[in-house]
């Protein structure tokens, strides 16, 4: 048997817990090819250029036949449409502006900023939760709980529907890099079902509108039309999947960090607005989102002595430019005083998060609540059991230890 | 606190937006408005705005900064008498003065710095004088320049530079000191042309737009609801002023000589939409017509004569015809100035009138012309923001560097502009160009990027609320890649296929590429000839 790729190895599960020297190697080359016909882009400068590209292509249908049957389909269950994450535009640009007319500015500019006080209530409650205990899993009882009840909130899902999410999440975020055909059912399946039930819910809110999200859609007339169909249900869905799986490991990455980190602890709990530039260094040392898997190109792109294939799948390294020298002066140091860092954790160019300010706020605001309030904080497991996607890497779990918690 | 967005930078995340919304507004999709003086209370949001902007274009005060790291010691800074315990003076103290100020103490300078500038106030920044100003978002004396370093340097405010001595090395203040330099910034800029009839200009009522004080009266008038505003000139000035008239509900007549809004800027073909635009606005937009004469009646300006033989009443008109560039207190200084500028070699050294370089003469910002390697080598003035922040900050490098250690100034400039919710962005020369070509969106939906090429190769572009794009595009400039782009791009057009750029006819020689720049960092940036004549 050959030796596997570098990207292979990235791949592999057994990698998870730490990646960077896989990623370290793969930067001595811009840009590889895989054997599979993937190109694998992991240097800042490359990346950057690449995504304001207007060559790189976000639509699976650019693909060539060969590689997109290896895919899941493009289009959704009951034949709804590829949401905008995974368009090109001028698609793209609609179905984000009519996404955001419901979320920020310029049509609710202040949505955000005015749920400040709720989102620290909520995180204030789920720590208040541990106050009779010593021991906790970061992640169920913190880290997950808090975007999904932000997010949930947000589009209007009932709190109490939420645990079904949970199932149909997990099986569509594993069918993210290189699927078997067993992940491409399940994932299909569980598209299936959410976007049953995101039928009937739209259903309900279109009956009642209440001043949430998904109400917004099924009200709101704008320049650019009304979300609807297969549209409206494309864009839900993928609100949902990534309000579920994004700040989930930005928190609990970024809590393994300050424990391995203790003078930064320290200063997270004196430091007034420490955690504005700290989450900042956290989104750039240790990213969620860690490969951009689905891009092709519509022309060739000539990248140094490299030439990506039109029609060949692009694997967007983004974690791996984040740690790119060139760009960062010693940059597997995590150092929060670092300033005018330009990282790659939202991605950039006309993909950038949608959803990236309501993360910002969500892991300062939960991270410095939890240093504030726990005393003698431990990782109980380090590295912890990690989660199977190397496209939203982060730890199933985090179980922690501590002596207290401190009252709010 | 103060806040400035290098909106040369920005790339419309709106995140600030998001973070911030007391202090950044989004208009329209991707132009962005800013509080250039937001009040303390909102302190925090605003570093946190700062802080999550994906480019970095945000500034504030160091002073609301948390405190810098320690910073590991310039070895340069060592041993250099010069960088030690030099003189230098800046003449012009505005963006391009301050930012060279920045710079030189960044890099180390430790001598004495003196700041000379006419205006009272401390630096501000010019760009939200016709938008936020006008608009009653900021108040004009709110914009001053948020100092981003210490630079401790003695202020001489309020008092004009009025002679240059190379002999002695001195420069003369109106108020008869005198200041001895070893190395000398000239950064004077370029004032607004007045309408050039000295009693019609002078009628309550006429004004131009180039200081805080102009646009602080301008916006009291405007506050005033005229009945109708006079906009002489539309560039990207008079265009951004008929936008302002339109948002605050004010009839407004645009007198443009040309065949559209924008021509001299962006060409004939973009022209037509900028006039497409105004006029669905309702702008009464008198495009191949001049301004004949203003009148007035006891001193306050009534009408205005257009030669399309018309006569309107108006009580506000605004004078958008460009600037006169201020080297006049440098007659007789030896230096190569002109009505064009102070000319200066790639590394911002300020020619001799023979046209020898002067080694302790340097010049930043809308008054220097400078040689362009990437179009043949032509002296061009560049009176763009973007423009006067990077010539500074080479010119200060440069000050203090000997040798080769200096940097040539190879940025590809780039320019913004604000009207009628629409953000205009453009990188490179497009006056250059011949032809131009829609490349990516539709011209209709107003979300697009064209190209503009001269003889087969790209030399600017511009975007209509897709100014994401625009890096791709100067990477092309730099690589004197073929024009029209030869490749496919996603969200086609429906026709891209070159049309002329209908710029007006002005004779140029030798715009063909002669080079391709390579690198990052000012200092990494350097200039290759290429021999072939690049055609495909
Ligand atoms: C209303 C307006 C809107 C603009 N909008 C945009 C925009 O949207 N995008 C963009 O890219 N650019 C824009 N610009 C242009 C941008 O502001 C200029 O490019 C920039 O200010 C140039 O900086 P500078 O330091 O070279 O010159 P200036 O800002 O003009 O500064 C020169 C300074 O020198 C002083 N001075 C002159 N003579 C003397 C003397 N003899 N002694 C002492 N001091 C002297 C002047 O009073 C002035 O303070 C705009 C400009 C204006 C006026
Ligand atoms: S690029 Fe920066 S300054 Fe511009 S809108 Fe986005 S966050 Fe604001």
């Amino acid at each position: 048997m050959t030796e596997p790729s570098l990207y292979d190895q990235i791949l592999d599960f057994a990698n998870r817990a730490d990646p960077w020297p896989l990623y370290e190697k793969l930067r001595s080359q811009p840009v590889w090819q895989e054997a599979d016909g993937t190109f694998v882009v992991s240097t800042f400068r490359e990346i950057y250029a690449l995504q304001h590209d207007p060559r790189l292509s976000s639509d699976l249908t650019n693909l060539l036949p060969e590689f997109a049957a290896k895919l899941p389909p493009a289009q959704g269950p009951g034949g709804a449409p590829p949401s905008f994450l995974v368009s090109d535009p001028p698609r793209h640009d609609t179905l984000r502006r009519v996404a955001m007319r419901q979320f920020g500015p310029p049509h609710r500019p202040d949505l955000i900023d005015k749920m400040a006080p709720a989102l620290k209530a909520i995180v204030t409650g789920l720590i208040d939760n541990l106050a009779d205990k010593q021991g906790a899993d970061l992640v169920d009882d913190v880290a997950y709980p808090f975007p999904v009840a932000v997010i949930c909130h947000l589009l209007g899902v009932p709190p109490e529907d939420e645990p079904r999410f949970s199932a149909w999440v997990d099986p569509i975020v594993n069918a993210l890099a290189r699927p078997t055909p067993e992940q491409l059912q399940a994932r299909t399946d569980a598209r299936q079902h959410m976007s049953n039930y995101l039928f009937e819910l739209a259903q309900r809110r279109r009956a009642e509108p209440g001043e949430d999200m998904i109400s917004g859609y099924l009200t709101d007339d704008g320049p650019d039309g009304r979300l609807e169909g297969g549209d409206l249900f494309s864009t839900l869905m993928l609100l949902l999947v990534a309000g579920h799986e994004t700040t989930v490991n930005l928190i609990t990455n970024g809590w393994l960090t300050l424990q391995r980190h203790p003078e930064v602890l320290q200063r997270l709990r004196t430091e007034p607005g420490f955690s504005i530039r700290l989450v900042e260094e956290l989104l750039r040392y240790e990213p969620s989102v860690h490969i951009l898997p689905f891009r092709t190109a519509v022309a060739d792109i000539a990248i140094g002595d490299t030439t990506i294939r039109k029609g060949h799948p692009i694997a967007v390294m983004l974690a791996s430019g984040n740690r790119d020298p060139e760009q960062f002066p010693h940059p597997d140091r995590f150092d929060p005083d670092r300033t005018d860092t330009v990282h790659l954790s939202f991605a950039t160019g006309i993909h950038y998060c949608l959803g990236a300010p309501l993360a910002r706020l969500e892991a300062q605001f939960a991270l410095t609540q939890l240093a504030k309030r726990l005393r003698n904080p431990r990782v109980l497991a380090d590295p912890p059991p990690y989660r199977p996607s190397p496209v939203l890497r982060g730890p199933i779990h985090l179980p922690i230890a501590f002596d207290e918690v401190c009252p709010a | 606190m103060h806040v400035v967005v290098d909106l040369t930078k920005c790339e419309g995340y709106a995140q600030c937006a998001f973070l911030a919304p007391e202090a950044f507004r989004m208009v329209g999709d991707e132009a962005l408005m800013f509080d250039p003086a937001p009040p303390d209370e909102l302190r925090e949001k605003v570093l946190r705005a700062a802080a999550a902007c994906p480019v970095q274009a945000l500034q504030v005060d160091v002073a609301d900064l948390p405190a810098p790291p320690p910073v590991e010691t310039m070895a340069a800074a060592k041993g250099e008498p010069l960088r030690r315990e030099g003189r230098i003076v800046i003449v012009g103290a505005s963006l391009a003065g301050l930012k060279a100020a920045e710079r030189l103490r960044a890099e180390g300078f430790t001598g004495s710095l003196t700041m000379i500038g006419d205006e009272p106030d401390e630096p501000y920044d010019r760009p939200p004088l016709s938008k936020q100003v006008q608009l009653g978002w900021a108040h004009s004396a709110d914009t001053a320049l948020p100092r981003r370093r210490e630079i401790d340097a003695d202020w001489k405010r309020g008092v004009a530079a009025t002679a240059l001595d190379l002999e002695r090395n001195v420069v003369s203040l109106a108020d008869g000191q005198e200041v001895g330099f070893d190395r000398l910034l000239i950064s004077t800029g370029v004032r607004a042309r007045p309408w050039p009839v000295p009693q019609e200009a002078a009628l309550d009522g006429v004004f131009t737009i180039r200081t805080q004080a102009d646009a602080a009266v301008l916006r009291e008038r405007l506050m005033n609801k005229p009945n109708r505003v006079l906009i002489i000139g539309s560039g990207f000035t008079g265009s951004e002023m008929a936008s302002v008239c339109v948002d605050l509900g004010i009839p407004v007549t645009v007198a443009e000589a040309g065949p559209a809004p924008l021509v001299g800027a962006l060409g004939g073909v973009i022209g037509r939409i900028s006039a497409g635009i105004m006029r669905e606005h309702g702008v009464d937009l008198r495009t191949n017509t001049r301004l004949n004469s203003l009148r007035g009646e006891d001193g306050r300006l009534r009408r205005a004569q257009l030669s399309d033989g018309t006569t309107i009443d108006v009580d506000v008109a605004v004078v958008a015809l460009g600037g006169i560039r201020n080297v006049e207190w440098l007659e007789g200084s030896g230096l190569a100035v002109g009505v064009w500028g102070v000319a200066c070699d790639a590394g911002c050294r300020a020619f001799d009138a023979n046209g020898l370089v002067t080694d302790n003469v340097f010049v930043a910002g809308d008054v220097a012309r400078q040689p362009q390697p990437m179009f043949g080598y032509q002296f061009l003035s560049m009176e763009h923001w973007g423009n006067a922040v990077t010539q500074a900050e080479v010119a200060a490098h440069n000050m203090i560097s000997s040798g080769s250690d200096r940097w040539p100034h190879l940025e590809v400039s780039a320019f913004w502009s604000l009207q009628f919710g629409h953000n205009i962005k453009s990188v490179g020369v497009p006056p250059m160009a011949d032809q131009i070509a829609i490349t990516q969106g539709s011209v209709e939906s107003r979300h697009f990027v064209a190209a503009y090429g001269y003889k087969g190769r790209v030399v600017g572009a511009v975007s209509w609320n897709q100014g994401k794009w625009l890096g791709f595009y100067q990477q092309l400039i730099e690589q004197a890649a073929p024009f029209p782009p030869p490749y496919d791009m996603i969200d086609p057009p429906p026709d891209r296929t070159p049309v002329p750029a209908e710029f007006p006819e002005i004779a140029r020689p030798g715009r063909d590429a002669t080079v391709v720049v390579t690198g990052h960092d000012p200092s990494e940036r350097r200039a290759t000839l290429v021999r072939t004549a690049r055609r495909h």
